[in-house]
């Protein structure tokens, strides 16, 4: 690891300013569970990490006209979050799953984003319940959709200077569900092979679907929607054989690579298999059969 | 039978209280005055040669107070050897190598060259400027490819020994030695079988997963005398071997165990003590070197990768008429792989009167393996144990019963010549017969039961112990034996009872090799099994220098002195007495002297260690993912010293059998371990885990005190082929390959085996 700078600063503006005006790399720190590994083991070397803890609003944590969540703010504090419960459950389901607790406890929902790892499991499940994010910069703040802000693994659109200040949801819309799942050998510590978050609004019947959101993880350099399998859903009933039509649609918008953690082969079988069963989840929600 | 009240018990470990209290002193925990930070310089080549190392640069960096490679070690003559255990030696050039290479990198991350500096930092930065010249070579990774004549050496100038002639081959190989057992007629056998079964299993290097990565320190003394204090799990056998790398005397060394953190067999080699000491020369300054987790990964020494084909015959009754096996066992870059291990292990629990078995130790360009609890003996019983539940399958005979007509007993060979002793595989295997885990339904698609049964031969070599009674009656237990697996805990037991006192009146103490009666290597399930004949030897010499005071004082002869609870009594009068209070004291008094018992043991007979798993799993026919249901352990532990303890150390086996099993493997590309993490390196958690149930066989071993076999091996040998008999009984797939990750499973199930070997016959079904 190198030397570097540390500052802390209390508001916004101090942080957007030092992240401007660094001459070399410059990152800022939330929980620092991927950006302090990624520094240990020479990945990054910035010259000045910028904390962001300490910024207000960045520790925002409301529920009123849909969720406000401050980029700083813990999976821990999020899936703790009675309001996530109820009304996110499938955003409290990827909150709870990164990592271990201890991880949990440091991680933020905002460095989830900003990593911009394909695998990020809390993201999939925003970006299903039509996530906003707000970004603060050297040119006062900008509001994006949270699918248009990944450019490739470890990348994003973030100018010099910028920081996630805010992860925003919209109130779930009546007979609506979500939920999330990733596939891991093991129960947990593990990285997903391959994730799905999918979101299902249905009539008032609740018999026919009216808007689906189906978003891949860690089967593209990004995390992507499944378009074409949205597309598909939207107008018919979903039964069994629907939503597995979907899972084959899904798959169609992969493009996984072979790594240590599976096959491009066996990715694709996953999302199959994770869509069709996150869809079957999302459903159920939607329904009102399950919490 | 003697009564015993401590024996038997589940005492809580002596040094629980250090250790959950953070307060146990470990090797990386080692801060003295002065001291500089080691970092050592690996080789980004699985194979190269080495044509200069320029350390000019490191070296002028500020802070940097020393930079060697290996011209700066003591020269070696080729096949220098030194002693390990028992007979056993090993090839102190090739750890030369290991410690640093001097003229080819021979595995990727082979260290090549070594920085002493102020920080820990700065030596970090420092490795990173030795500039080293690599011209790099066609790289061998896998076995089977190693094995073809045209493969690239790994050694130029090695030739493949002949065991049975001691002859060399003529042309160069990577084959450093082939080996066959023979017994019987194998033609026959098979001639005379009414089925017989052929595979071929791979299993896949992997790690010990210890959770302390090596650490050690080393100090010149003002008189010259080297103190290192170290990691390793054999204090004395680290002394041994630096007496030959460094050419030391043994009285020049002083070497300190540390708390140990987990070693299963990874930390019996001096690979990185020689390096503090040669810095510290260097320096004359204190040098601590603490290898990293991915260091730890990639470089210390997995366990060894095997392919073995395996071909049985039975008959229709069940009966095994031959067997032959081939084990080709991968070394890594030097000699020295378990294939001989693994050849006993997987035959030991079988009468085998036609037998046929070769062993091939095999050199790649991975790293150099090291031992890992029950060396070689996981993936023998992998192939072994998996293949006899197909041929149990093909004549339609229950797997328990199959076992049972073919079990081996007392008096039966083993494989590589030794007879057997007492052992107790028949009482265990007829406790499954009614347990309800073999006997309650299983019910639900997708779901199977197997059973692999497991062998190891338990250690011996020579331990010692030395018991001094205190002035207040109580005793204290010297030893020079490092503790894994609660060893100062079940000792301290048997001296209590023998002596009758209360367990907190003893306290034990693990020496280093200044002060503490000489001990080999903590392994091999030899410290519990040697030390209880060494404790109990110490304890009777205690007590016959305590009867020979107490005869004195009381005016009798020793034979007619009596002891009980601490009270020394006359036969003929019980109230002419002295107790054991007022000996004790007068002990440290003038005219009397202290009271020190000694015990030494060095040539125990094995206490063989049977075991057997039976699980119950799950698959998800969507992921290929397997769910552990339940799992029992049985063994033949001779006598449970301390019953949770063994328990502990069941589960702690079974549970490294099933991350074996299920997830963990080192994928490599070219040369290069691609998941040098425990992210991606995946050892099971906790939550991947049932309860482990153990049922324990009292058969006593033939010898030691108290009939106990070592039991720390053995659980780590069965779950392979219980899992892979399991799955294949959930699914109708049968896997040849370890590790049964949910990629495999996926690709199996569907006809697609990696070596397309799925297998569509479905009896023998639960």
């Amino acid at each position: 690891m190198d030397a570097f700078e540390y500052a802390a600063p209390q508001n916004l503006q101090d942080a957007v300013a030092l992240l401007a005006e660094a001459s070399g790399e410059a990152r800022p720190l939330a929980g620092g569970t991927d950006l302090i590994a990624q520094m240990k083991e020479n990945r990054r070397s910035p010259s000045l990490v910028v904390d962001v803890k300490k910024i207000p609003e960045l520790n925002v944590l409301s529920y009123a006209a849909g969720l406000r969540i401050g980029a700083a703010v813990s999976c821990t504090q999020i899936a703790g979050f009675a309001p996530v419960r109820v009304h996110y459950p499938a955003l409290a389901e990827a909150c709870a799953l990164i990592g271990s607790y201890q991880i949990q406890n440091r991680a933020a929902l905002g460095g989830n984003f900003c990593n911009a790892a394909p695998s990020a499991d809390a993201v999939p499940p925003a970006i299903a319940y039509g996530a906003m994010l707000v970004i603060a910069g050297p040119n006062g703040q900008r509001e994006m959709p949270a699918e248009d802000f990944f450019v490739g693994p470890g990348q994003t659109v973030l100018e010099k200077g910028e920081v996630l200040v805010e992860i925003g949801l919209p109130p779930p819309p009546p007979h609506s569900g979500a939920a999330y799942l990733r596939f891991i050998p093991r129960e947990e510590m593990d990285i997903a092979v391959a994730g799905v978050g999918a979101f299902v609004r249905l009539s008032p019947d609740a018999h026919t679907c009216e808007q689906a959101r189906i978003v891949l993880a860690a089967v593209a350099p990004t995390p992507v929607r499944a378009k074409e399998a949205e597309a598909f859903l939207t107008g018919r009933a979903l039964d069994e054989t629907t939503l597995a039509q979907a899972g084959e649609l899904a798959s169609q918008a992969a493009s996984p690579i072979s790594d240590v953690r599976g096959s491009a082969a066996y990715r694709l079988e996953l999302v199959k298999v994770l869509t069709r069963r996150t869809l079957g989840t999302a459903l159920e929600r939607a329904r009102g059969e399950a919490a | 039978m003697a009564e015993y009240n401590v024996i038997g018990t589940s005492l809580a470990k002596v040094d629980a209280p250090e250790r959950v209290t953070g307060k146990a002193t470990y090797g990386a925990d080692l801060d003295l005055p002065g001291m500089l930070w080691a970092k050592l310089v690996r080789s980004p080549h699985a194979h190269a040669r080495i044509k200069q190392i320029d350390t000019s640069r490191a070296k002028a960096l500020p802070g940097v107070k020393a930079v060697i490679t290996a011209h700066d070690l003591p020269s070696l003559p080729k096949g220098a050897t030194a002693p390990l255990v028992g007979e056993v030696s090993i090839d102190m050039s090739a750890i030369r190598e290991i410690v640093m290479a001097s003229d080819k990198a021979r595995y990727h991350g082979q260290v090549v060259a070594a920085v002493a500096a102020t920080d820990p930092f700065i030596a970090e930065e420092a490795a990173g400027l030795v500039d080293v010249d690599y011209e790099p070579l066609p790289v061998v990774e896998d076995v089977l490819q190693a094995m073809q004549p045209d493969a690239p050496l790994v050694h130029e100038d090695l030739h493949t020994l002949e065991e049975a002639t001691q002859e060399k081959s003529d042309q160069p190989s990577n084959i450093a030695t082939h080996m066959v057992y023979a017994r019987g007629d194998v033609e026959a056998g098979f001639a005379a079988a009414d089925a017989v079964v052929e595979k071929t299993y791979t299993t896949q290097m992997v790690h010990q997963g210890y959770l302390e990565p090596q650490a050690c320190a080393a100090r010149v003394e003002p008189n010259g005398r080297v103190t290192l204090w170290t990691s390793a799990q054999g204090h004395f056998t680290i002394r041994t071997q630096l007496v030959t790398l460094l050419g030391l005397p043994a009285s020049q060394l002083k070497v300190v165990p540390m708390e140990i953190g987990g070693g299963f067999g990874g930390k019996a080699l001096a690979l990185f003590e020689p390096t503090a000491i040669v810095l510290a020369q260097k320096t004359s300054r204190p040098v601590k070197l603490v290898v990293s987790r991915e260091e730890v990964l990639r470089a210390t020494g997995p366990g060894a990768p095997a392919v073995i084909t395996v071909k049985a015959g039975a008959t229709q009754a069940g009966k095994i008429t031959a067997l032959t096996t081939t084990m080709r066992y991968d070394a890594g870059a030097f000699p020295g792989s378990p294939v001989a291990r693994g050849l006993l292990v997987g035959l030991a629990p079988y009468k085998l009167d036609n037998m046929l078995a070769e062993g091939f130790d095999v050199l790649t360009n991975k790293p150099r393996v090291q031992a890992y609890r029950a060396p070689g003996g996981t993936p023998a019983a992998f192939a072994v144990e998996a293949l006899m539940d197909a041929l149990a399958a093909e004549i339609d005979v229950d797997p328990l019963a199959f076992r049972q007509k073919n079990a081996a007993e007392e008096g039966d060979t083993l494989p590589l010549g030794m007879p057997l002793n007492r052992i107790g595989l028949t009482q265990m295997l007829k406790q499954i017969e009614t347990h309800p885990c073999w006997t309650s339904p299983l019910e639900g698609p997708q779901r199977g039961r197997g059973l692999a049964l497991g062998y190891w031969i338990g250690g011996s070599f020579t331990s010692s112990a030395e018991v001094k009674i205190n002035p207040d009656a109580t005793a204290s237990i010297f030893v020079g034996t490092v503790d894994l697996t609660g060893t100062r805990t079940t000792i301290s037991q048997m001296v209590a009872d023998e002596l009758q006192l209360d367990p907190q009146d003893i306290t034990i103490t693990v020496g280093d090799t200044d002060s503490a009666p000489f001990a080999d290597l903590s392994g091999g399930s030899r410290i519990t099994y040697t030390m209880s004949a060494a404790a109990h030897q110490a304890s009777q010499d205690v007590l016959t220098q305590l009867k020979e005071r107490a005869a004195e004082k009381l005016k009798v002869s020793i034979a007619e002195v009596e002891y009980q609870a601490k009270r020394f009594w006359a036969k003929n009068d019980t109230r002419n007495e002295v107790s054991l209070a007022e000996l004790a004291r007068e002990s440290v008094a003038w005219g009397s002297g202290p009271i020190i018992g000694k015990g030494s043991t060095t040539r125990m007979q094995p206490a063989h260690a049977y075991a057997a798993h039976v699980a119950d799993v799950e698959v998800d026919p969507d992921t290929g993912k397997v769910t552990i249901l339940r799992y029992t352990c049985f063994q033949d532990v001779g006598k449970a010293i301390n019953p949770t303890q063994v328990e502990g150390q069941i589960q702690g086996g079974a549970v490294q059998g099933i991350g074996w099993a299920l997830n963990e493997e080192y994928i490599f590309d070219n040369g290069e371990l691609k998941n040098a993490s425990l992210l991606d390196y995946r050892c099971p958690v906790a939550l991947d885990l049932p309860m482990i149930e153990t049922v324990l066989t009292e058969v006593p071993a033939s010898e030691g005190p108290y009939g106990l076999r070592g039991v720390g091996e053995v659980p780590i040998v069965p779950p392979g082929a219980a899992l892979a008999n399991a799955i294949y009984r959930a699914t109708g797939a049968r896997l040849y390959e370890l590790p049964m990750n949910p990629e495999r499973i996926f690709w199996a199930t569907r006809g697609n085996g990696a070596n397309g070997s799925h297998e569509t016959n479905g009896s023998g079904g639960a």
